[in-house]
Parts: structure tokens; sequence; C-alpha cells
């Protein structure tokens, strides 16, 4: 039987207990040493490839003979990610926004790299989506999803304005008329009628937000005849607008659309893209 | 040889090694030469493996529509079988497929034992297929262990080496053949002759080249024993009714070697001790040890015993399909009295009419239709309300198609805007567009308003799908 088996000649570590219960001292199997000796040289491979040893002055490091960086894999996978889109990218620097418009697929792809943009750069203001953000005297900046525009929702109304910025203008009248006279206009304008009193041609209102009180989108004055406030629409909040106006002063309504040119904090292309991602808000004309 | 007398000439712990012989089984360390027998269980694993061979290899190459007929193509994310397309939305499907399939395991088993092993098995098939090599070009079982231990000669080098290229041949055409399923089979073929496969190409050729080749070249019944878990999870399939290749012990035993006419002894049973059974088993175990690991229910043990009992002038069925309540003399069950088989079947139908239902209402179109939540509503400056939504549109027909869109309910007076273009949807994958719907404001009436939409094709109005949805507005005064 012995002769049969290998194993049984295989002599034992010595130790004897219970009698007759005694180890073998074999080796331990060939694909366990394998496996042991291919991790050590995968571990000696792995130290000298990486950078993984720091060297005595302490203010280095070996940097491995692969030359592999954090940063360099960053990069490379950036410019995978620019690869991609370039192809995208190099045909928008020549384009109009309104040429974008025109082409569905440049469109998607400027609306979803816009999303991102209008986060960090127009949301703070015009609020997520552009839904707009509350404040006490109204809204911070114009909700970018109606159809209501104070300089025009055409696609090069909107480009002109990210690119120029806006700064609305308004002049406080608590000084021209008196108080019955702006209740009295207050109440028009709430009504959606302004035009019912003649104190809005006689006082001059006209020659900002036009004979018909719809505004007119050259100097970005109010229509005051629709159901869209970009200030408080209450009573008192039309009252407050007129008495102070906008951006007359301390006190008054702020109304700055900044300059993203001089800025220089985006692109031109970045700035044809929010103008294409505002323009499919809904709104745009 | 007393166990006293035994422990005295080899020690204690050898002793083990002696009860180890009783339950020892082949760790790869001979190989297995099978003999090969006609048979009528020979026959029908003929007959099953060619129809595993047969469209493995050919399945490929048919055509349809000027397409590949069968076609996974995963790349694209889609899978074509005839003139159905499955896209990634109806994948539900793939998962009710491999529950049919795992039931179908099931309940084989638990009626028939490992039915899957010993007929349909790749690694049984392709294992049975190169031994036949191997057996055409050799020689029978005996000449084979005589080549094996034969020193190295010309004619050694000269049959090994035909058998080698014939096995990396078949190996190779393996792996090209799995291949070929997954991309369009001429363009593959082009590739591989220009020697222009992609990475992933060459690394599935090489891996199911190589893996064919070891695996039923070389590991054969040993995958079955140590690399297998149906192998091993088997055993909880099966129950006493299960009917699987058993050796009638009442009937067999005591074996002995047939006697001549005249001569007598011992009462003795129908075994004559001729190890037929042990000779053609492919995993090479001696069935007569009853149910066991290695056994592949092929059922080659039973014509080798039934040839036998037919020369010595026995009844056959020494060896035969029974359950093992039918050898241990008690009643046995039919089919529909095993409550076990009777659940997989109900499983089995229930994933097969989910299978049905979903090719039949895979339809040509889906919608999906995601209101904007951000704002729920805008209101314009006529006082109108304007919802926006997000339709994601599936077209599976196999061109791009312009699309209307409409909706049904909602409120009075409503438009909808963004469609007038008619979108163009592109075929085999997802198309989005956004659509608007305006209404007076006078005339939403509640919070929220249930709406339908629908697009169709306009060049063929079969061809649509519809979307439930809400349209949003202020909470009324």
């Amino acid at each position: 039987m012995s002769d049969k088996h290998d194993a049984g000649g295989v002599t034992t570590t010595g130790h004897v207990w219970d009698d007759d219960l005694a180890d073998f001292a074999n080796q331990p199997p060939k694909w366990w040493m394998l496996g042991l000796t291919t991790s050590a040289i995968w571990c000696v491979i792995y130290f000298a490839y990486y950078p993984a040893v720091p060297v005595s002055n302490l203010q280095s490091f070996f940097k491995g003979l692969g030359g592999w960086t954090a940063i360099g894999e960053m990069e490379a996978d950036q410019n995978i990610v620019d690869e991609v889109r370039g192809k995208y990218e190099n045909k928008l620097k020549d384009m109009t926004p309104a040429a974008i418009l025109a082409d569905s697929d440049l469109t998607e792809y400027v609306t979803r790299s816009g999303k991102v943009l209008f986060g960090d750069n127009c949301a703070a203001c015009h609020g997520t989506n552009g839904v707009g953000a509350a404040d006490k005297q109204g809204f911070i900046a114009p909700i970018l999803r109606d159809d209501d525009w104070l300089y025009g929702g055409k696609i090069d109304d909107i480009y002109a304005s990210i690119t120029g910025g806006r700064q609305g203008v308004m002049v406080a009248h608590k000084d021209v008329l008196s108080a019955a006279e702006i209740d009295t206009l207050a109440n028009a304008v709430a009504a959606g009628k302004p035009t019912s009193t003649p104190l809005f041609a006689e006082k001059g209102c006209t020659a900002c937000h036009g004979p018909d009180g719809k505004g007119m989108a050259v100097m970005g004055s109010a229509n005051l005849t629709d159901s869209v406030w970009r200030f408080d629409g209450s009573l008192e909040g039309i009252k407050f607008t007129i008495a102070n106006g906008v951006n007359a002063g301390p006190g008054s309504r702020d109304a700055v659309m900044p300059n993203f040119t001089e800025a220089g904090k985006l692109s031109d292309s970045e700035m044809k893209k929010l103008a294409v991602y505002v323009y499919k808000f809904g709104g745009g004309q | 040889m007393s166990d006293e007398t035994e422990n005295k000439e080899m020690g204690t712990v050898t002793t083990i090694y002696h009860e180890f012989e009783s339950w020892q089984v082949n760790r790869g360390e001979k190989t297995i030469h099978a003999k090969r027998m006609p048979g009528f269980f020979r026959t029908i694993k003929n007959y099953t493996q060619l129809g595993l061979w047969l469209p493995f290899f050919l399945g490929p190459y048919l055509r349809w529509n000027d397409k590949q007929a069968i076609l996974f193509d995963i790349q694209n994310r889609q899978f074509h079988f005839f003139s159905v397309t499955v896209l990634p939305q109806d994948i539900w499907m793939l998962s009710l497929l491999l529950l049919m399939a795992a039931m179908t395991l099931f309940a084989t088993t638990s009626v028939a034992s490992r039915v899957w092993c010993g007929y349909f098995c790749f690694q049984t098939a392709w294992t049975d297929w190169f031994t036949w090599i191997e057996d055409k070009i050799e020689g029978n079982p005996a000449a084979r262990r005589k080549l094996d231990d034969a020193p190295l000669s010309l004619d050694k080098i000269k049959k090994k080496g035909f058998k080698h290229a014939i096995w990396l041949l078949l190996s190779l055409l393996t792996g090209i053949s799995f291949s070929v399923w997954f991309v369009d089979a001429p363009t593959y073929w082009s590739n591989l002759i220009h020697l222009d496969l992609p990475k992933v190409g060459w690394i599935t050729l090489a891996m199911f080249f190589l893996g064919t080749y070891f695996l039923a070249g070389y590991m054969r019944e040993q995958a079955c024993f140590w690399l297998c878990p149906y192998a091993r999870i088997q055993g909880v399939m099966g129950d006493s009714q299960t009917i699987l290749p058993a050796y009638d012990e009442k009937r067999g035993e005591p074996r002995g070697k047939l006697r001549r006419a005249g001569e007598t002894g011992a009462p003795q049973g129908d075994c004559i001790d001729c190890f037929q059974c042990v000779q053609v088993c492919p995993t090479g175990v001696d069935i007569r040890h009853g149910s066991q690991l290695g056994c592949i229910t092929c059922g080659l043990c039973i014509d080798a015993c039934d040839a036998i009992m037919d020369k010595i002038g026995k009844p056959r069925g020494l060896i035969r399909y029974a359950s093992l309540d039918e050898l241990a003399g008690k009643p046995t069950h039919k089919i529909y009295q095993h409550p076990r088989t009777l659940v997989y079947l109900t499983i089995i139908l229930l994933a097969f009419s989910g299978i049905v239902y979903g090719l039949t209402h895979l339809g040509s179109m889906t919608l999906r239709v995601i209101p904007d939540r951000q704002p729920l509503f805008v209101t314009m400056s006529d006082g109108s309300i304007q919802n926006r939504y997000d339709f994601k549109v599936v077209n599976k027909t196999d061109k791009d198609l312009r699309v209307k869109v409409s909706a049904e309910g909602g409120v009075e007076g409503q438009v909808l805007l963004g469609g007038e273009g008619f979108p163009l949807t592109h075929h085999g994958r997802g198309t989005t567009f956004t659509i608007f719907v305006k209404a007076p404001g006078a005339s939403v009436k509640q919070e929220v308003t249930p709406i339908e939409f629908k697009v169709e094709a306009v060049e063929d109005p079969s061809v649509f799908a519809t979307y439930d949805s809400k349209f949003n507005g202020p909470k009324p005064r």
C-alpha cells in the first residue's frame, strides 16, 4: 500500500499526540508556492513602476519607472473628453447662436453643456432652471421660463443680454408725484390697465413704457399690461417701485445683469451655449 | 489482511490512505480512455449533440431581411432575432428567459436527473467529439494507453501531432463560431482574415480557442468533477422518485465471473464483473457504486451492460434508468404525482407566457414623457399656463421616422408647441425632444389634470405609442 501513496513516505514533524496523531512535513502545494512567488515578483514590479518610495530629503520621492502621476492620468482622461467634444466645439466657434439653434444635433449638445454653465453662472440670480429666485423686491432677476422679455426674447437679443449685460432704469417718483397720484397709478397698473388713468400719459410714464403701457424692448421697460411681474406685483409692491424707481440710488429696486464679456469668465462659445439654453426654456421668440 | 496486521505493516498514518482508496475519485492523475460502443443511448447522445453543434456552428450564417437572423449585438445594445429587435428596455424578457432555462434544467433534473450533463452540455459534447477524434487517430483505448506509455517515436509524434492539429483547428472554429453570434458574421470573417479584429475580439477568440482546447482536450471529465457548479448542486434537485442510470444491486449481487455450463458454486447474481460499464464511462466512474458526483447520466453504461446481458442470455436492464424507489421495491409514482416537478412546470409556464406576452407586445415604438418638475408650470405674459415635457421616443423599426405629437384629455383650449416640425426619431436608439403644452389660464380648473400623449409615425399611423402624464397648474383661487 505504502508504495502507492507517495505521501505515505513523507516524514512527520516528529510531534505525536493522542497516541498516534502526527503532522506530515509536506511541502506547501505547488500552486500555492507559485502564487506566493508571483505575488512577490508583482510587488517588486509594482514598487518600481509606480511612485512608492519616499527619498531621504523628504522633499521628493522616487518617481517610478513608469512615470505615472495622478494628474497625468486625469489629464489623459480630460483629453479624451475634449476630443469627443472637439468636433462640436470647433463648429460652435464660427456659428451664430441662431445657426446653432437651427441644427438639432448641435442644439442638443449645447443645451446639455448649457445646463452646467447655467447652474454655475446664472442660477444664483435667475434661480435653478431659470424659474426665478424670489426675494423681498419680487425676484432678484427675471424669470427666464416665460415669454415675457424686457429686452426681447429673440435668440440674438438673449445673446446680446449675456454678452453685453443689462441695467434697468426707472426714475424714483416719490419727489415728483404726490402720494395720491402714486396710489392711482399703482391701482391702474395692478389691474393690468395702466392707460385707464390719464395720469399715465400726463406724468410721462409713456415715455418709457410706451403709449399702450406694453414696454419697449429697446430700453428694457416692463410690459405693464401682462400677468408677469418683474418686481413685487402686489399693490404695495407697485407703489414702492413707482416711488423709489429702479437702480435709482439707495433704497430703489436693483436690476443689474452683469456684462459677461467684460467679466471675462465665459468664453464666446460658452455664452452662445447659454443663449441657446435659455432660449430653449420655452419662452424664446 | 486483517486490520491489525495492516497497521503493523504500514503504520497508522498510512492506513488512512488505505481507507481513502475506497472513496477516492479520479483527480485527473490518470487519463480516462473510454471505450466507444454502439447502443440506444449512444444514438440518442449523437443526435442531441448534433442538435447542439449544427445550430452553434451554422446559426450565425442565417440571414433574414439582409441582416444576420440571430445577432446579439452587444456593441450597439440590441438583440436581433429574425424580425424582432430587442432593445435594453425589453431586457426583462431576458431575465424571464433565464428563469425559464433554469427551471427547465431543474424540472428535467427532478424527473430524469442530469439529462443536461449527459446529452446537451457543451463540455460533454465537445469532450465526446474530441475523444472521438482521438479514437479515430490513435485507436481503441488499449492502443491509446499503449501509445501514451510508449517512448517518443516518429509514429507517436505523427499521431499525436495530427490529433492536436485537428483539436486546435476545431477549437479555433469554436472560438470563431462563438464570436460571430455577437457580430456580423461576414464582417467578422473578413476582419479576421485581414487580422484586423478589435482588441476585445482577439481576447474573446483567444479565450474560447484556448478554453475549448484545454477543457475538451485535457480537462474533460475533470471539469465536471471540479469546475462545474451544476454537478455539485444537482444532488438537491433529484429525490427518490427521480429516474437515473442505476445498477440493480438486488439482481446483480453477489457479482462473480461468468461460470461455464455445469460449473457450480455459491449462489451468484447477474453481474459477471466484466467492467464493461466502467470501461465505456466517459468520466471513469463505476456505476455499481450508485449515484455519484462523476456520473453525468449519459446512459452509455446501460448500452454496455445490455450488450453483455444479451451475450450471456440474461434479461437486459441490470443497469437501467430507474428511480431509487423502484430499486428499493417501493411503489413508484407518475410524473404528475411529483409535486416538485409540477412547481417547476408552473414556473416554466409563467415565464414562457411572460416572454410570449413580451414578444407580441413589443410594439415598434415606445414613448416616455417626463414632465418638467422645476418649474411645474410657467405663467406666460398673457396669463396662460405652460407645461414643459421631455419626450423620449424609442423607435424600434429599422428606419428613421418623423412623428406627429398629439394629446388627449388635459385642459380645454390647450395648444401643443414644439412638435410642429414632426420631430425625427432615429431607429434603434432613443430620441429626445421637448414639447410644450400651453393652456388658457381661465380653463385651468385644478392643480393636476391628466393628459395622455401620443406619438405616431407620419407615414405609418400603425407605428405609435402613448403615455399618460399630468398637466400642472396653479392652485385654483
